[in-house]
């Protein structure tokens, strides 16, 4: 099927306006959040319904044309770079909130429903849906299922994984399954388990049962500057060991201060500040003064400069703001960054800042350090110039050496990002050859032509066996 | 290899701040209508690089997202990083001027309008006259009368109909190079008149004086001033519009006044920015750089310097519109609602996504109709039905809310800030308080 038919079959699907198909027209296709790789994708269409995505699949499967599902785009590992020429599915006009039940809590969206906007849409009946990744302002729920999202709140409420009852999906050859529901367990395997995470190797997701929660009745924000990233640290390993589980732990170092102080958000940290911790209490209001007062002495213990509870609504938004937009802020600072995604045993945690400071200065880049801390989550923001030469190169070498770091420790390589086509390599590093295969083999299962995102999540060694293995067997 | 090959190109240093994260979409009107990365702020910004790295041509795929844009800035509060989304638009614009000189019904607005009759207050004050001419003559009705409005676009039909009356004389002819402070004198202020409120808003400019006559400020006019070039700059025009810079900022600095005061959104932000625009000029770079540091808009300016709260009476429920320009671009959001709130009988009942764009954006509505409307309509849907005046501190706003209130047979009065705080001190006088 050459372009010009393939382009007349979708339109004829899913509408004159709705593909996107002139090789100019796609350059802005080229590449998701993760910018060091681009290829321009063979069209773009906007499904608006389920039957579109099954027609769409249909037609591209029958033809052996390779093809990704991609929500926002806001993905920081690849996950929708068009690497073989494939033809993107766009969800974002799929993006209907399509029910809520308050009663049992739960709600049915469409995959391009914006992840903020589902918590916007609920408010006013005092609910919220939990996952919240600091894209949330632009990612969609169908991406966040994509990569199994997470956010500060998944210390305490966990990653979409634990909020997604069950998914409508378009299998890899068109054909339309609904997988769990909105009751909260089936029998059998948990396939829907399966599926989140998946980062679209596995079929379309074109509709989501979620859990949504009760607001907390309370919330108290508490922040402590510290002049060292090991007091920092131990703050956060003795707050656990106390019992205590905050709704968010986060931390950021001293490149990442300067980034959000350069950003939109500053709270005006002083300059010459090591670390800040953010901690978050919420549930019931019994009792959270006496334990924001324990956190405040722990942070005593450990020699804080400075520690603060949020007096106001303002004052609590505008320190969050100011650690959401971390990444973002880093374009102040730095004409290209990187953003790493490992995660390590929290006991562990001043030992591996060590180790990473120690690469930044080998390198001679910059390495900005922001974390959920409460989980053992990394996000060290590798900050470097794809102007000079080379130095792009380095900057993916210097990731890979941070991930090595989180393996060593027993840690894994990434904690929400997903691997797409950032990490495909540093798989080897938590994974033998036979669970890699062990892995693939299960992807077969349902993606068996590797039609359906090819070529991502898995390193590609592997993955030529396996396709010499399909061409056998089909 | 650079495709952007003329003076005043959009620069690495602009661009290059932009990482690519996607925060921007949610916010931009025109990705919320197509769901088009192209039409996005991130799209954008990646096609400016993508021609700046000669990766791309300057062809129609490149000058349709680059125009589509409405240059509303709410990209600018929603990135992380400050990428200067509106300024790299404007000069990309430049750039397609350049390239590919406008045909058509566009060119014919461009060329008639941006470059002919807006720089020029003699003209501008002739095509005032003439529309009065046509609104008082029963030219109006014979044309509405015979059916001959719907040769015109549709957008342009709605836009007769709400035109304000255009009053005998432009506030040019009506105020003097000075109106004096009132009571203990404070200061002086130049005041920036404009070119659709010159014409068609003339009232507003006066009010505006007035207001700041009350609280204690010289009022200086200066008769050399022209319009701020606005129009031009979000066109692409920006030779035209440097020209006209050069005027005002000289028009206002021999004047010597503490403050530069605009009531217009758009007019202010390209007034604060006409650093900017005059970076390569050698000679107007640094005067740029005074001139800027006076610019107020009448708002901040009465919240900044202080004000005396009005204590005349207009009860009233309103609710506010956060022009682009001011909210977007010059951060000013919460002094229009301080004045507001600072008027005794007024409500104000806040709308939802107050600040998302109206789909005006200059002359927008007439060269993207098929955006303007959709952008529009949502934002009816958003004015709380209570509200019985719609408040707003841009004259392009007004009209384009003007004709959204005829289209959804609403009928709330459109009404500046300034205007309000006009009437209370104008009841003030009244009561004799
Ligand atoms: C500034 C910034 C902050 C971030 N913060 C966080 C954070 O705190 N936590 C976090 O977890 N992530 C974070 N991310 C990463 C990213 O936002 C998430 O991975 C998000 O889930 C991606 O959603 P998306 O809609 O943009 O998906 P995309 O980027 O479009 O796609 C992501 C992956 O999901 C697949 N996919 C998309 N839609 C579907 C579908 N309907 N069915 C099946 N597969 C699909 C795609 O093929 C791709 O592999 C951040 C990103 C940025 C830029
Ligand atoms: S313009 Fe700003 S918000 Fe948008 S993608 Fe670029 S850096 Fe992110
Ligand atoms: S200025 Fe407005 S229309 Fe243009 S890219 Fe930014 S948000 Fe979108």
């Amino acid at each position: 099927m050459n372009q010009e038919q393939l382009v007349a079959e979708l339109k004829n699907i899913v509408g004159l306006k709705e593909v996107i198909h002139k090789p100019d027209d796609l350059i802005a296709y080229e590449c998701d959040g993760f910018t060091i790789v681009r290829a321009r994708p063979r069209a773009v269409v906007f499904p608006n319904n389920t039957d579109h995505v099954a027609a769409v699949v249909k037609l591209l499967h029958n033809n052996r044309i390779p093809f990704i599902p991609r929500g926002a785009g806001t993905g920081l590992s690849g996950g929708a770079t068009p690497i073989n020429g494939e033809v993107l599915i766009s969800l974002v006009k799929m993006n209907r909130l399509l029910s809520v039940d308050f009663k049992n809590r739960t709600a049915v969206v469409e995959p391009g429903h914006v992840n903020l906007k589902l918590t916007n849409a609920i408010a006013h009946e005092g609910y919220y849906y939990a996952p919240d990744p600091s894209s949330g302002m632009s990612c969609t729920i169908g991406g966040n299922v994509g990569e199994n999202a997470g956010g500060p709140h998944c210390l305490k409420y966990g990653v979409t994984s634990n909020h997604v009852l069950g998914v409508e999906m378009v299998l890899p050859d068109g054909e339309i399954v609904t997988l769990g529901g909105t009751v909260p367990d089936m029998p059998g395997y948990d396939v829907t388990g399966l599926i989140v995470g998946s980062e679209g190797t596995m079929g379309i997701v074109t509709k989501i049962f979620v859990r949504i929660l009760k607001k907390p009745q309370g919330v108290k924000t508490i922040v402590a500057l510290y002049d060292s990233v090991d007091d920092a640290s131990q703050t956060v390993s003795a707050i656990i060991a106390e019992g205590i589980i905050p709704g968010a732990l986060e931390m950021m170092d001293r490149v990442a201060i300067e980034g959000v102080e350069a950003g939109n958000y500053p709270v005006g940290y002083p300059k010459d500040l090591a670390a800040v911790l953010i901690i978050e209490l919420d549930g019931l209001t019994v009792g959270m003064e006496a334990m924001a007062e324990q956190i405040v002495d722990i942070c005593t213990q450990f020699h804080v400069r400075e520690v603060r509870v949020a007096q106001t609504d303002q004052e609590r938004t505008l320190w969050w703001a100011n650690r959401k937009t971390a990444f973002g802020a880093m374009g102040r600072i730095s004409p290209d960054y990187m953003v790493q995604d490992g995660v390590i045993p929290r006991s562990r945690l001043p030992e591996v800042l060590q180790r990473i400071s120690d690469i930044s200065v080998e390198s001679g880049l910059r390495i900005a350090n922001v974390f959920h801390a409460g989980d053992g989550n990394l996000h060290p923001l590798i900050l470097f110039n794809a102007a000079n030469p080379g130095e792009t190169e380095l900057a993916v070498r210097v990731g890979s050496e941070v991930l090595q770091v989180c393996a060593d420790v027993g840690g894994s390589i990434t904690g929400e990002h997903g691997v797409g086509i950032e990490k495909q390599r540093d798989m080897i590093k938590i994974f033998t050859p036979e669970e890699i295969a062990a892995q693939v083999e299960v992807m077969r299962v349902f993606n068996p032509h590797n039609l359906c995102n090819p070529d991502k999540l898995f390193p590609k060694p592997s993955r030529c066996v396996e396709v010499k293995r399909a061409a056998h067997t089909h | 290899m650079n495709n952007f090959k003329w003076p005043d190109p959009p620069s690495v240093d602009k661009y290059s701040v932009c990482v690519h994260c996607g925060l921007c979409l949610q916010a931009c009107p025109t990705y919320l209508e197509t769901g088009n990365e192209a039409q996005s702020p991130r799209g954008r910004v990646d096609l400016i690089k993508a021609v700046s790295e000669g990766r791309m041509a300057i062809n129609e795929s490149f000058i349709d997202p680059v125009f589509r844009c409405l240059d509303c800035r709410a990209c600018e509060t929603a990135c992380p990083s400050g990428v200067q989304v509106g300024t790299l638009i404007e000069e990309a614009r430049g750039q397609i001027r350049q390239a590919e000189p406008l045909t058509g019904f566009k060119g014919m607005v461009s060329s008639v309008f941006l470059k002919g009759i807006f720089p020029n207050p003699g003209r501008l004050k002739a095509l005032g006259t003439l529309t009065r001419l046509y609104q008082k003559s029963g030219m109006r009705k014979l044309v509405r009368g015979t059916g001959a409005m719907r040769l015109l676009p549709r957008h342009l039909q709605d836009m007769e109909r709400v035109m304000p009356e255009v009053s005998a004389r432009t506030s040019r002819e009506v105020l003097p190079p000075l109106v004096p402070a009132i009571g203990e004198k404070r200061g002086s202020v130049g005041l920036i008149l404009g070119c659709v409120m010159d014409v068609l808003y003339a009232d507003i400019n006066l009010a505006t004086a007035r207001v700041l006559a009350r609280n204690g400020f010289d009022v200086m006019v200066p008769q050399a001033q022209t319009c701020c070039g606005a129009l031009q700059v979000h066109a692409g025009e920006r030779p035209t519009a440097k020209l006209m810079a050069r005027q005002n900022i000289d028009a206002f600095l021999e004047a010597g006044v503490d403050y530069i005061i605009i009531n217009a959104a758009g007019c202010g932000a390209t007034l604060k920015e006409y650093e900017d625009l005059m970076q390569s000029d050698q000679e107007y770079a640094h005067k740029a750089g005074q001139f800027v540091a006076k610019v107020r808009d009448i708002a901040e300016f009465l919240v900044e310097v202080g004000y005396e709260a009005p204590k005349g009476r207009v009860d009233v429920k309103v609710t506010y519109h956060d022009a682009c320009h001011l909210a977007h671009a010059q951060k000013v959001r919460t002094q229009p609602r301080q004045l507001l709130h600072s008027i005794p009988g007024v409500e104000l009942i806040e709308m939802r996504d107050s600040d998302v764009c109206c789909g005006s954006a200059g002359i927008y509505n007439l060269t993207h109709p098929d955006m303007a409307e959709p952008i529009l309509d949502k934002k009816m849907a958003n004015v709380p039905p209570e509200a019985e005046i719609l408040v707003m501190g841009n004259p392009g706003c007004m009209m384009q809310m003007s004709v959204g209130v005829h289209r959804k047979a609403m009928d709330q009065e459109v009404v500046h800030t300034i205007s309000l705080m006009d009437r209370a001190y104008e009841a003030e006088k009244r009561s004799g308080a």
